[in-house]
């Protein structure tokens, strides 16, 4: 039947009778022939005016479907607003069905009026900034539900969720140990070799050592390992969360007199705060162990005599400036990816629009915070 | 709407008329678990068939393996006569666009409005102008009794009756023949749900459909189909009229149509029409 009405494309004729203009219509008037089913109703609409009284007869039609007639009554009405009485005449039961049905006024969509570029501009940049400025204060008043929830579990203990935490740990943590200790292996590597390059031109290779502690324990470790746990667990987090809220399921959670913050945001916020450090071990080990095969490889400085030259530069201050970072870091992301998971509306797009804006802004705010560290670090000479 | 049950009896000899889905020997399996097993059936031209089984008896899995969304193991499915794995792709999509779904929970897409989604399979597969799909849409919202205002609402910002009616305005975009419906009034109140089946019917008599209906609900089997067919075990266990139906000895139908809610019914249904108890 396709390939019938494909060959088988609207068509009309045209008759003049004592002052009654009859057109008479052939073949299928369906929106299977797309552009040429709206050209042959504005066809109808030529072809009539001028005329007293316009018939439209169609005895002849061979298909009619709601967009043909649809078409058909829009020809019509263009007629009758042109001052030509126009009319259907012979059709079919089935047809007049249609036709009846598909009468109806459509009002044209309201088109939005055109406004000044310079002052849309003026207000897209107003409206982000009070979006910015509104969701910085949400940030704030999140954490201080965080804080009250937490203070609220240390005074109750039995509300603490502890197989929950375990999970959680073992699923941003543990599962997490491949990823960081591989590029964390790969960027040490990379700061040595660049180190032991750049640094030969002066002789004084083997302060590549002292290049990598510092800044492998002081910056690269915690700030690699906040910026991958971000992108793996807190946009996780986000999703999860959001596609909950998309469910009704955090609403279930109140209603059952269930705090959402103590029961989803604690366990993984907590979680992150204790996986972060952990990771953050285990990603300046491995950026020191990159950087020992590169020295021993690139510039003969033998695994004992790394170590040595390594202790004397770097004390327990400068490992543990990173290590202090860690649960700071994780705080961040944690409260950032929960709480956009819980700003999630009804649909996929916004779900997909928070999982960004979560990822984006927790690797945004890691990277400050370890400025402000840096600042802070500096003046205490820590 | 009710008159179909009283109808007198449709001609027995069903041969005459043209067969829209036919369905042969169809066996769909998830791992060990037969789900479909050598299933048969026909579905005629411009009836309303509903389609009733137990829960998890797989009357979802029979739509969509009709409609290619399932894998089956063998057998053959045809729609308005043509095999569709025998197809090329090309007509296919064509054989396709002769149907319309309305899924169980809508399946509007959530980021675009209600006119963008009634406007999505015309313009995806038709070339025409966007005032014409404009007035197309407004036209389809008509039909299926939601006001022009909904036009520009997003699917979140719908009642639960109201995303099924625009879901069912997007399953009629291209003005199918043949419409797959998949529990349609589940998730309605009762008046929203008798509102609903009369829009079906009336939609069915007007548009001229053919509609194959998923349902649970013995109120819409009762008010708008023509012929009813139930699955039990992985085969069709009974096809045919109302009558048919309450009148059979299958046992898993006598607990279906005679169990406590639809004795109730049954009983309703006559005392309504002057105490005359069906079968």
């Amino acid at each position: 039947m396709a390939t019938e009405i494909e060959a088988d494309p609207p068509e009309l004729t045209r008759r003049e009778s004592g002052g009654v203009r009859r057109i008479a219509l052939t073949g299928g008037w369906v929106l299977r022939a797309s552009k040429t089913l709206e050209r042959k109703a504005e066809e109808i609409v030529s072809q009539g005016r001028g005329a007293r009284a316009v018939v439209i007869d169609m005895s002849a039609t061979a298909n009619l479907d709601t967009a043909g007639a649809l078409a058909l009554n829009r020809a019509r009405n263009e007629l009758t607003r042109a001052g030509v009485a126009a009319s259907f005449e012979e059709a079919r039961p089935e047809h007049g069905i249609l036709l009846k049905e598909t009468a109806i006024e459509i009002l044209p969509p309201p088109r939005a009026k055109p406004t000044n570029l310079f002052v849309d501009l003026l207000a897209d940049l107003g409206s982000s900034v009070v979006s910015a400025l509104r969701e910085y204060y949400r940030g704030v008043g999140f954490l201080g539900e965080f804080i009250t929830a937490i203070g609220h579990i240390l005074r109750r203990p039995d509300l603490f969720r502890g197989t929950s935490l375990v999970y959680q740990i073992e699923m941003f943590g543990f599962r997490s140990i491949p990823i960081i200790a591989l590029i964390n292996l790969a960027v040490g590597a990379i700061v040595a070799q660049q180190g032991i390059f750049q640094l030969e031109r002066f002789g004084a290779t083997v302060y590549a050592v002292d290049l990598i502690g510092i800044l492998v324990l002081r910056e690269l470790g915690v700030l690699l390992t906040s910026i991958m746990v971000a992108g793996r667990s807190g946009s996780a987090i986000t999703a999860e969360i959001g596609s909950m809220k998309m469910r009704e399921e955090i609403d279930a959670l109140r209603v059952m007199g269930l705090s959402p913050i103590e029961v989803l945001v604690v366990p993984r916020v907590l979680a992150l705060m204790v996986a972060v450090p952990l990771l953050t071990f285990i990603a300046d080990m491995s950026a020191l162990f990159g950087g020992l095969l590169v020295c021993w490889g690139y510039a003969d400085i033998n695994p004992t005599s790394f170590l040595v030259l390594l202790r004397d530069a770097i004390g327990v201050n400068t490992f543990l400036v990173g290590l202090i970072k860690g649960p700071f870091m994780a705080l961040v992301i944690g409260l950032i990816s929960t709480e956009d998971g819980l700003a999630t509306l009804g649909s996929a797009e916004s779900l997909g629009r928070q999982v960004t804006a979560a990822v984006v802004k927790s690797i945004f705010m890691v990277i400050i915070l370890d400025g402000l560290f840096a600042m802070f670090f500096a003046t205490i000479h820590y | 709407m009710s008159d179909h049950a009283n109808a007198a009896p449709r001609p027995v000899s069903t041969s005459t008329k043209e067969v829209v889905i036919s369905v042969r020997d169809l066996v769909v399996q998830f791992g060990e678990h037969r789900v479909m097993d050598g299933l048969d059936l026909d579905v005629f031209r411009g009836e309303v068939l509903g389609f009733v089984g137990g829960s998890g008896q797989g009357k979802s899995v029979l739509m969509r393996a009709i409609l290619g969304l399932l894998r089956k193991r063998a057998g053959v499915i045809r729609l308005f006569g043509q095999d569709r794995d025998a197809l090329p792709p090309r007509q296919l999509r064509a054989l396709e666009q002769r149907w319309g779904v309305l899924f169980q929970n809508g399946a509007l897409f959530s980021s675009l409005t209600v006119r963008q989604n009634i406007q999505m399979p015309m313009r995806e597969n038709r070339d025409i102008s966007q005032r014409f799909m404009d007035d197309l849409a407004m036209l389809k919202l008509d039909l299926v009794g939601l006001p022009p205002d909904s036009a520009d609402k997003l699917p979140a910002e719908l009642s639960g009756g109201m995303v099924k009616r625009a879901a069912l305005a997007r399953a009629l975009a291209l003005d199918p023949e043949l419409l797959f419906l998949d529990e349609p009034t589940s998730g309605l109140d009762p008046i929203g749900a008798a509102e609903f089946d009369e829009l079906i019917g009336t939609l069915q008599k007007t548009l001229g459909l053919t509609v194959f209906m998923v349902t649970h609900d013995l109120d819409s089997l009762y008010s708008i189909c023509d012929r009813v067919a139930a699955l039990a075990g992985g085969k069709v266990i009974g096809a045919g009229s109302m009558q048919d139906m309450l009148a059979s000895d299958e046992p898993w139908l006598r607990a279906y149509f005679h169990g406590t809610r639809g004795s109730r019914l049954i009983g309703s249904l006559g005392r309504r029409r002057g105490g005359r108890e069906p079968a």
